[in-house]
């Protein structure tokens, strides 16, 4: 839809004197990306992209060590879906001792399910509460010194704190299972190394009615909020797409174990139940020169339409239903509300996002009610395989991880698509429809520029583990004509301190 | 009337033939260390066990006890020297806490939280050193390993097949395999023998049980590395070195109580 603004007309770059628009870094996303702009003497915006500047690594370095190290290693990575990585990992090597989903033991697959909930309810609590909020409260151009969460906290203390809270609860489910709140253990090859005792599973039961109340309340607001803003919340950055994730076999949303669904953008089924084993039949990936992240798209439907998005949009929109009562009533509602059969607009990421939240703190209390989560019967074992792949929804969506080893039980090849990756064409055409809807042939202040991070973040992309300090982000907005020299600046230092010219 | 040391102020009993260490150890004084193990022979390799005595620095695992001795162990110049020392064994090789199975189970890790070391202060050298996986039940990373012969003593002493040897110096100094190929799997080890389970880094594993132990219920989750050592060789430590039989050797597990490691709800091993 606005692929032509992914790099300038040549001629025109040649000739006319582009203006350089940097974003440098977006702000309140996990990790480290920019925007770009090119900008002509009209401030018409000729050529916008949002790049991942960072490299990892891990694909390389992991090679050479034993595999039961893969979980706890790889969840290196990151620092906010570390739990998504490593139960990825976890379902991996589950292969390379014989075990399928199938043959894990009962206790293990719920205990891994309830670690999951645990971590998407507080990464998504991370988002929409510590992240987005600001930007959803105080609105998308707001003063700067207002657009974070301490603002939030000071002018609706109640419902900061009760995100810092359903954050917390969700970090307090990771440690009873994992032992920390990040970066714990638990998976093992084959099941887990504990299962939750009296005490435990007690302390995490007396909270969480109080968590779904939470929870069920925040559907409502964003609902409140996305529709209180219309159309402009339907048309901000949105994009027709398709869309992907795993789903149960009777349909039903699903996190932790199911077969690859993807819809088009009219909602007919692409490809259904997939056995994700065989992802690279379906998924290719394709590199661009300006970027360090790669673009996936559906082998089926080629580079140019098969690009598809992930991620809490993708799994409400493509799932039958969900099998928690309160979540599956709020999908209903979020379903009839675009008119379509899928809800396109980028901002009711936010919306579904919280659905699923919902749907966390539901299965929570479902699986803390059932006795195999304290079983000792914790671990399998099957004939030893030599590649393994586990495939998981992250909160960011639908994250692969996919390992060979040899005879002596070394890694020597590793590939990972993380769900960040899947959005990467996503998240650049909303950039591009922002860029040419909303900025093209103003004048740039910061307030404006604030809605291309908007629109990344409806995503929340994590585009490298990543932690940062509130209102300490340095920030450099550097204006320069098509020589490279620099005409203008604004810059934030960590103190705060604005400073603007050259 | 038995005859005494003076550690730190206290006058302390030690019978003839026991090392400054061992006296201290059965007298519930801790002082750090890693190359030493009661029941084998002492080594005084890696000086963290240093302590001063009459005015003059030495190995505790090696210097006998004798009447009239004034020794300092607890010290600020002490404690900053065996930190030191620890940083450079941390430097020389990889360790890699966050991932390593043995973390929460190791000495190295245990004795730094010990001395409270905060950083590496050295620049790290990120050496290249192999991972030899060749056995199919014991796994060798050269990276954790940090001379400390532990290994090469049990195999001699112990399991009686010199597995193990320490060859070239300085730092050119490393752990040799006694196999045509150089390769574990070439050798006659074992994997109950002694020298699979004495090392006090990650450095020779079990394969396929890394992790296995639960955050909570590791050895140094919920007591120091000096509460865990007295525990375990207090008694042992009594007695003059190669006195016990191999028996109590294994795994080097501790012999506290199990309910004295049961997780509490506030959790333990924060940032390690």
């Amino acid at each position: 839809m606005y692929e032509h603004l992914e790099t300038a007309d040549p001629n025109l770059t040649s000739v006319a004197n582009l203006k350089r628009v940097v974003v440098d870094p977006v702000s309140r996303v996990e990790g480290h990306g920019k925007v770009t702009l090119l900008l002509d003497e009209n401030n018409k915006v000729q050529q916008a992209r949002l790049h991942i500047v960072e490299f990892r690594g891990f694909e390389k370095f992991i090679q050479g060590r034993p595999y039961w190290e893969l979980p706890v290693l790889v969840q290196r990575l990151c620092g906010i879906c570390p739990v998504s990585h490593h139960l990825a990992a976890a379902k991996a090597i589950d292969q390379l001792v014989g075990i399928d989903p199938a043959n894990l033991p009962p206790a293990a697959d719920k205990l891994r399910r309830l670690l999951h909930f645990g971590q998407v309810l507080q990464s998504h609590a991370l988002h929409f509460f510590h992240l987005s909020s600001p930007d959803l409260l105080f609105g998308f151009e707001s003063e700067i010194g207002k657009r974070n969460i301490i603002a939030v906290l000071g002018e609706y203390p109640e419902l900061g704190l009760q995100g810092v809270k359903l954050r917390k609860y969700g970090q307090e489910v990771i440690r009873m299972v994992s032992g920390k709140r990040v970066h714990g253990t638990g998976a093992i090859a084959g099941g887990m190394n504990k299962a939750l005792n009296k005490e435990e599973r007690d302390y995490l039961l007396q909270d969480i009615d109080q968590m779904i109340a939470w929870a069920d309340a925040s559907v409502a607001l964003i609902k409140k909020v996305h529709t209180s803003n219309l159309p402009f919340y339907d048309d901000f950055a949105t994009i027709r797409s398709n869309y992907l994730g795993l789903v149960k076999p009777n349909g039903a949303l699903e996190l932790y174990h199911g077969g690859i669904r993807a819809k088009n953008e009219r909602g007919e089924t692409l490809v259904d139940h997939f056995d994700y084993c065989h992802y690279n039949d379906i998924i290719h990936e394709e590199v661009r020169s300006w970027s360090y992240m790669k673009f996936p798209y559906l082998t089926s439907l080629g580079t140019a339409m098969g690009w598809y998005r992930v991620g809490p949009l993708a799994r409400v929109n493509n799932c039958d239903f969900i099998d928690t009562p309160l979540a599956e009533a709020a999908r209903a509602e979020f379903k009839a509300h675009g008119g379509e059969t899928m809800v396109h607009s980028t901002l009711a990421y936010h919306w579904a996002r919280l659905i699923e939240m919902l749907h966390c703190a539901e299965s929570i209390k479902t699986l803390l009610h059932d006795p195999d989560i304290m079983s000792a019967d914790l671990v399998a074992k099957g004939e030893k395989r030599y590649e393994g792949i586990g495939v998981i929804e992250a909160p960011r969506g639908t994250l692969f991880h996919h390992y060979q080893v040899d005879e002596n039980d070394i890694v020597t090849k590793a590939n990972l698509i993380v769900s960040t990756t899947s959005n990467n064409m996503g998240m650049n055409e909303s950039v591009r429809q922002v860029a040419a809807e909303y900025l093209s042939g103003q004048e740039l202040t910061e307030p404006l520029l604030n809605n291309l991070e908007v629109a990344i973040r409806a995503y929340d992309p994590c585009l490298s583990c990543a932690t940062h300090a509130v209102g300490k982000m340095p920030l450099q907005l550097e204006l320069l004509d098509a020589e490279g020299k620099l005409v203008d600046q604004l810059v934030r230092h960590s103190s705060g301190e604005f400073v603007h010219g050259i | 009337m038995s005859k005494t040391i003076n550690i730190d102020g206290q006058n302390i009993p030690f019978s003839e033939g026991q090392t400054i260490i061992e006296a201290a150890t059965a007298a519930g004084v801790y002082i750090p260390h890693l190359c030493h193990k009661p029941g084998y022979t002492p080594h005084g390799s890696c000086k963290l066990c240093t302590v001063n005595v009459n005015g003059r620095n030495c190995s505790a695992c090696t210097f006998p006890a004798a009447e009239g001795q004034t020794v300092i162990n607890n010290s600020e110049e002490l404690r900053h020297d065996r930190m030191r020392i620890t940083q450079m064994l941390f430097v020389e090789g990889n360790h890699l806490c966050p991932s390593c199975e043995k973390s929460g189970n190791c000495q190295l890790q245990g004795v730094a939280y010990h001395l409270n070391m905060l950083d590496n202060h050295f620049p790290h050298f990120y050496p290249l050193r192999e991972v030899d996986a060749s056995h199919p039940d014991i796994l060798i990373d050269h990276n954790r390993c940090i001379f400390c012969t532990l290994c090469v003593r049990a195999s001699r002493e112990k399991d009686g097949k010199s597995v193990f040897d320490i060859s070239g110096r300085g730092i050119h100094k490393h752990l040799i395999i006694n196999s045509p190929s150089g390769k574990l799997k070439d050798t006659n080890i074992d994997v109950n023998d002694c020298a699979a389970h004495v090392c006090p880094t990650g450095a020779i594993l079990i394969k396929r049980t890394g992790y296995q132990v639960p955050i909570g219920q590791r050895i140094y989750d919920h007591h120091q590395i000096s509460e865990v050592a007295l525990n375990e060789e207090g008694g042992a430590g009594s007695l003059p070195a190669a006195a016990l039989p191999p028996s109590l050797e294994v795994a080097g597990q501790g012999s506290l109580p199990a309910a004295a490691l049961t997780p509490s709800l506030e959790g333990a091993g924060h940032g390690k």
